[in-house]
Protein backbone atom coordinates (compact mmCIF):
# COMPACT_ATOMS: atom_id res chain seq x y z
CA UNK A 1 0.00 0.00 0.00
CA UNK A 2 1.15 3.41 -0.88
CA UNK A 3 -0.25 6.99 -1.35
CA UNK A 4 1.99 9.56 -3.20
CA UNK A 5 1.05 12.99 -3.00
CA UNK A 6 1.91 15.91 -5.92
CA UNK A 7 0.17 19.47 -6.63
CA UNK A 8 0.93 21.87 -9.01
CA UNK A 9 -1.42 25.37 -8.35
CA UNK A 10 -4.28 24.11 -10.30
CA UNK A 11 -4.29 20.65 -9.49
CA UNK A 12 -3.77 17.87 -6.20
CA UNK A 13 -2.64 13.92 -7.28
CA UNK A 14 -2.93 11.66 -4.98
CA UNK A 15 -1.16 8.42 -6.15
CA UNK A 16 -2.32 5.22 -4.72
CA UNK A 17 -0.36 1.89 -4.81
CA UNK A 18 -0.61 -2.10 -3.89
CA UNK A 19 -3.44 -3.21 -2.68
CA UNK A 20 -6.63 -1.76 -1.77
CA UNK A 21 -8.98 -3.11 0.83
CA UNK A 22 -11.42 -2.25 4.07
CA UNK A 23 -7.62 -2.78 5.81
CA UNK A 24 -5.33 -0.71 3.65
CA UNK A 25 -8.29 1.89 2.87
CA UNK A 26 -8.08 3.13 6.29
CA UNK A 27 -4.49 4.20 5.97
CA UNK A 28 -4.98 5.56 2.52
CA UNK A 29 -7.96 7.66 3.75
CA UNK A 30 -6.16 9.18 6.05
CA UNK A 31 -2.75 10.35 4.10
CA UNK A 32 -5.19 11.49 1.09
CA UNK A 33 -7.92 13.25 3.48
CA UNK A 34 -4.55 15.26 5.26
CA UNK A 35 -3.31 16.21 1.44
CA UNK A 36 -6.97 17.72 0.00
CA UNK A 37 -7.99 19.35 3.36
CA UNK A 38 -3.99 21.34 3.07
CA UNK A 39 -4.75 22.26 -0.23
CA UNK A 40 -8.44 22.88 -1.01
CA UNK A 41 -7.35 22.16 -4.78
CA UNK A 42 -10.01 22.82 -7.31
CA UNK A 43 -9.14 20.05 -8.92
CA UNK A 44 -8.17 16.41 -7.56
CA UNK A 45 -6.90 13.66 -9.04
CA UNK A 46 -7.26 9.86 -7.65
CA UNK A 47 -4.65 7.39 -10.03
CA UNK A 48 -5.19 4.37 -9.71
CA UNK A 49 -2.51 3.06 -12.30
CA UNK A 50 0.03 0.91 -9.78
CA UNK A 51 -3.07 0.04 -8.15
CA UNK A 52 -2.39 -4.12 -7.98
CA UNK A 53 -5.66 -5.03 -6.20
CA UNK A 54 -8.68 -3.26 -5.38
CA UNK A 55 -12.40 -4.49 -3.80
CA UNK A 56 -15.35 -2.44 -3.41
CA UNK A 57 -13.73 -0.81 -0.32
CA UNK A 58 -12.13 1.27 -3.23
CA UNK A 59 -14.76 1.94 -4.50
CA UNK A 60 -15.97 3.49 -0.81
CA UNK A 61 -12.15 5.16 -0.78
CA UNK A 62 -13.88 7.14 -3.99
CA UNK A 63 -17.10 8.05 -2.71
CA UNK A 64 -15.59 9.48 0.37
CA UNK A 65 -12.94 11.95 -1.11
CA UNK A 66 -15.72 13.05 -3.65
CA UNK A 67 -17.60 14.01 -0.44
CA UNK A 68 -14.98 15.54 0.52
CA UNK A 69 -13.71 17.97 -2.40
CA UNK A 70 -16.99 18.49 -3.14
CA UNK A 71 -17.83 19.93 0.28
CA UNK A 72 -15.84 23.10 -1.19
CA UNK A 73 -16.56 22.90 -4.19
CA UNK A 74 -13.58 20.80 -5.76
CA UNK A 75 -13.80 18.09 -8.57
CA UNK A 76 -12.78 14.69 -8.55
CA UNK A 77 -11.19 13.03 -11.68
CA UNK A 78 -10.13 9.22 -11.07
CA UNK A 79 -7.36 7.95 -13.58
CA UNK A 80 -5.43 4.81 -14.28
CA UNK A 81 -8.23 2.36 -14.10
CA UNK A 82 -8.51 -0.85 -15.67
CA UNK A 83 -11.40 -2.62 -17.24
CA UNK A 84 -12.19 -4.34 -13.74
CA UNK A 85 -11.76 -1.29 -11.24
CA UNK A 86 -14.08 1.06 -13.92
CA UNK A 87 -16.49 -2.33 -13.94
CA UNK A 88 -16.75 -1.95 -10.25
CA UNK A 89 -17.15 2.49 -10.54
CA UNK A 90 -19.79 2.09 -12.85
CA UNK A 91 -21.80 -0.33 -10.57
CA UNK A 92 -21.97 2.50 -7.82
CA UNK A 93 -22.93 5.24 -10.56
CA UNK A 94 -19.67 6.81 -9.29
CA UNK A 95 -19.44 7.93 -13.38
CA UNK A 96 -22.06 11.04 -12.37
CA UNK A 97 -20.07 11.94 -9.62
CA UNK A 98 -16.71 12.31 -11.01
CA UNK A 99 -14.52 11.82 -14.02
CA UNK A 100 -13.59 8.10 -14.84
CA UNK A 101 -10.59 7.39 -17.15
CA UNK A 102 -9.40 4.52 -18.07
CA UNK A 103 -5.89 3.41 -18.73
CA UNK A 104 -3.93 4.99 -21.34
CA UNK A 105 -6.00 8.08 -20.96
CA UNK A 106 -9.08 6.98 -22.53
CA UNK A 107 -11.82 8.62 -21.29
CA UNK A 108 -15.20 7.56 -20.41
CA UNK B 1 -19.84 -33.99 -6.51
CA UNK B 2 -16.88 -34.59 -4.61
CA UNK B 3 -13.88 -32.16 -4.66
CA UNK B 4 -10.65 -33.60 -6.15
CA UNK B 5 -8.74 -31.61 -3.83
CA UNK B 6 -9.98 -29.37 -0.68
CA UNK B 7 -8.86 -26.80 2.22
CA UNK B 8 -10.04 -25.95 5.27
CA UNK B 9 -8.89 -22.40 6.99
CA UNK B 10 -9.98 -20.86 10.17
CA UNK B 11 -8.76 -17.38 11.02
CA UNK B 12 -9.69 -14.55 13.24
CA UNK B 13 -11.23 -11.28 12.03
CA UNK B 14 -8.66 -8.94 11.88
CA UNK B 15 -9.00 -6.78 8.63
CA UNK B 16 -5.18 -7.70 7.79
CA UNK B 17 -6.72 -11.04 7.57
CA UNK B 18 -8.44 -9.86 4.19
CA UNK B 19 -5.34 -10.24 2.57
CA UNK B 20 -4.30 -12.99 3.76
CA UNK B 21 -8.07 -14.94 2.81
CA UNK B 22 -7.97 -14.10 -1.23
CA UNK B 23 -4.19 -14.55 -1.52
CA UNK B 24 -4.44 -18.58 0.32
CA UNK B 25 -7.50 -18.85 -1.79
CA UNK B 26 -5.76 -17.64 -5.31
CA UNK B 27 -3.29 -19.83 -4.44
CA UNK B 28 -5.64 -23.20 -3.59
CA UNK B 29 -7.23 -22.13 -7.11
CA UNK B 30 -4.10 -22.10 -8.98
CA UNK B 31 -3.88 -25.78 -9.31
CA UNK B 32 -6.74 -25.23 -12.07
CA UNK B 33 -4.55 -22.68 -14.00
CA UNK B 34 -6.63 -19.92 -14.24
CA UNK B 35 -6.57 -17.02 -16.08
CA UNK B 36 -5.11 -13.65 -14.59
CA UNK B 37 -8.80 -12.42 -15.09
CA UNK B 38 -10.67 -15.18 -13.21
CA UNK B 39 -7.93 -15.23 -10.24
CA UNK B 40 -8.72 -11.39 -9.78
CA UNK B 41 -12.54 -12.17 -10.33
CA UNK B 42 -12.43 -14.68 -7.16
CA UNK B 43 -10.06 -12.81 -5.12
CA UNK B 44 -12.29 -9.73 -5.47
CA UNK B 45 -15.02 -12.01 -4.42
CA UNK B 46 -13.21 -13.69 -1.32
CA UNK B 47 -12.33 -10.32 -0.11
CA UNK B 48 -15.50 -8.93 -0.28
CA UNK B 49 -17.35 -11.86 1.76
CA UNK B 50 -14.11 -11.85 4.01
CA UNK B 51 -14.65 -8.01 4.58
CA UNK B 52 -18.28 -8.54 5.38
CA UNK B 53 -17.64 -10.92 8.40
CA UNK B 54 -15.17 -8.53 9.58
CA UNK B 55 -17.23 -5.24 9.69
CA UNK B 56 -20.87 -6.78 10.01
CA UNK B 57 -20.68 -10.37 11.54
CA UNK B 58 -18.51 -9.01 14.36
CA UNK B 59 -18.69 -5.55 14.44
CA UNK B 60 -17.63 -5.15 18.20
CA UNK B 61 -15.18 -7.88 18.57
CA UNK B 62 -12.66 -10.38 16.62
CA UNK B 63 -14.58 -13.73 15.83
CA UNK B 64 -13.34 -16.87 13.85
CA UNK B 65 -14.03 -16.99 10.32
CA UNK B 66 -13.98 -20.29 8.80
CA UNK B 67 -13.23 -20.88 5.06
CA UNK B 68 -13.58 -23.92 2.99
CA UNK B 69 -12.55 -24.15 -0.79
CA UNK B 70 -12.91 -27.33 -3.05
CA UNK B 71 -11.83 -28.08 -6.81
CA UNK B 72 -13.90 -29.85 -8.78
CA UNK B 73 -13.06 -32.23 -12.12
CA UNK B 74 -15.26 -30.51 -13.72
CA UNK B 75 -13.06 -27.32 -13.34
CA UNK B 76 -15.23 -24.91 -10.69
CA UNK B 77 -14.15 -23.26 -7.80
CA UNK B 78 -16.11 -23.24 -4.58
CA UNK B 79 -15.55 -21.16 -1.77
CA UNK B 80 -17.58 -21.06 1.60
CA UNK B 81 -17.05 -18.61 3.94
CA UNK B 82 -18.62 -18.43 7.38
CA UNK B 83 -18.83 -17.08 10.31
CA UNK B 84 -20.69 -17.19 13.65
CA UNK B 85 -21.24 -13.61 13.99
CA UNK B 86 -24.52 -11.49 14.46
CA UNK B 87 -26.35 -13.04 10.78
CA UNK B 88 -28.22 -10.83 8.79
CA UNK B 89 -31.83 -10.15 9.13
CA UNK B 90 -33.01 -9.83 5.61
CA UNK B 91 -30.90 -11.14 2.75
CA UNK B 92 -32.40 -10.29 0.23
CA UNK B 93 -32.28 -6.69 1.16
CA UNK B 94 -28.76 -7.14 1.97
CA UNK B 95 -27.82 -8.47 -1.11
CA UNK B 96 -29.42 -5.15 -3.07
CA UNK B 97 -26.65 -3.29 -5.20
CA UNK B 98 -26.04 0.13 -2.38
CA UNK B 99 -27.83 -0.92 0.66
CA UNK B 100 -25.60 -0.84 3.39
CA UNK B 101 -26.09 -0.60 7.36
CA UNK B 102 -22.46 1.10 7.76
CA UNK B 103 -22.60 4.34 5.67
CA UNK B 104 -19.68 6.33 6.26
CA UNK B 105 -17.23 4.96 3.35
CA UNK B 106 -18.79 1.52 2.45
CA UNK B 107 -20.20 1.13 -0.55
CA UNK B 108 -23.15 -1.62 0.00
CA UNK B 109 -21.44 -2.91 -2.93
CA UNK B 110 -20.11 -6.61 -1.40
CA UNK B 111 -22.84 -9.03 -2.60
CA UNK B 112 -23.39 -7.20 -5.80
CA UNK B 113 -19.38 -7.68 -6.69
CA UNK B 114 -19.36 -11.24 -5.44
CA UNK B 115 -22.44 -11.95 -7.88
CA UNK B 116 -20.80 -10.31 -10.97
CA UNK B 117 -17.49 -11.76 -10.90
CA UNK B 118 -18.78 -15.08 -9.53
CA UNK B 119 -21.17 -17.83 -11.45
CA UNK B 120 -22.89 -18.20 -8.57
CA UNK B 121 -23.71 -16.67 -4.64
CA UNK B 122 -25.56 -18.25 -2.02
CA UNK B 123 -26.19 -16.91 0.97
CA UNK B 124 -27.63 -18.70 3.96
CA UNK B 125 -27.90 -16.76 7.44
CA UNK B 126 -29.60 -16.90 10.61
CA UNK B 127 -29.63 -13.56 13.31
CA UNK B 128 -27.96 -14.57 16.70
CA UNK B 129 -26.22 -17.96 14.53
CA UNK B 130 -23.87 -16.66 11.85
CA UNK B 131 -23.70 -16.09 8.14
CA UNK B 132 -22.29 -18.54 5.21
CA UNK B 133 -21.90 -17.40 1.86
CA UNK B 134 -20.60 -19.87 -1.09
CA UNK B 135 -18.87 -18.54 -4.11
CA UNK B 136 -19.15 -20.86 -7.21
CA UNK B 137 -17.00 -20.45 -9.95
CA UNK B 138 -15.94 -22.20 -13.45
CA UNK B 139 -12.39 -21.88 -14.00
CA UNK B 140 -11.73 -21.86 -18.30
CA UNK B 141 -7.80 -21.78 -17.71
CA UNK B 142 -5.14 -20.43 -19.44
CA UNK B 143 -6.43 -21.76 -22.65
CA UNK B 144 -9.37 -19.61 -22.73
CA UNK B 145 -7.31 -16.59 -21.99
CA UNK B 146 -7.11 -15.55 -25.52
Amino acid sequence: MSVKISSSPQRLTIALGGELDHHSAAAMRQEADAAIEAKLSPKVRLDFSAVTFMDSAGVGFVLGRYRLVNSYGGRVEVTGLDQRLYRMMRMAGLERLVTLCKKEGKKK
Amino acid sequence: MKPVNEIHLRFQSHSVNEGFARAAVAAFASQLDPNIEELADLKTAVSESVTNCIVHAYPHSVGEIFLWAGLFADGTVKVRIRDRGVGIPDVRQAMEPLFTTLGGERAGLGFAVMESFCDRVRVHSRVGKGTSVTLVKRIAGRDADA
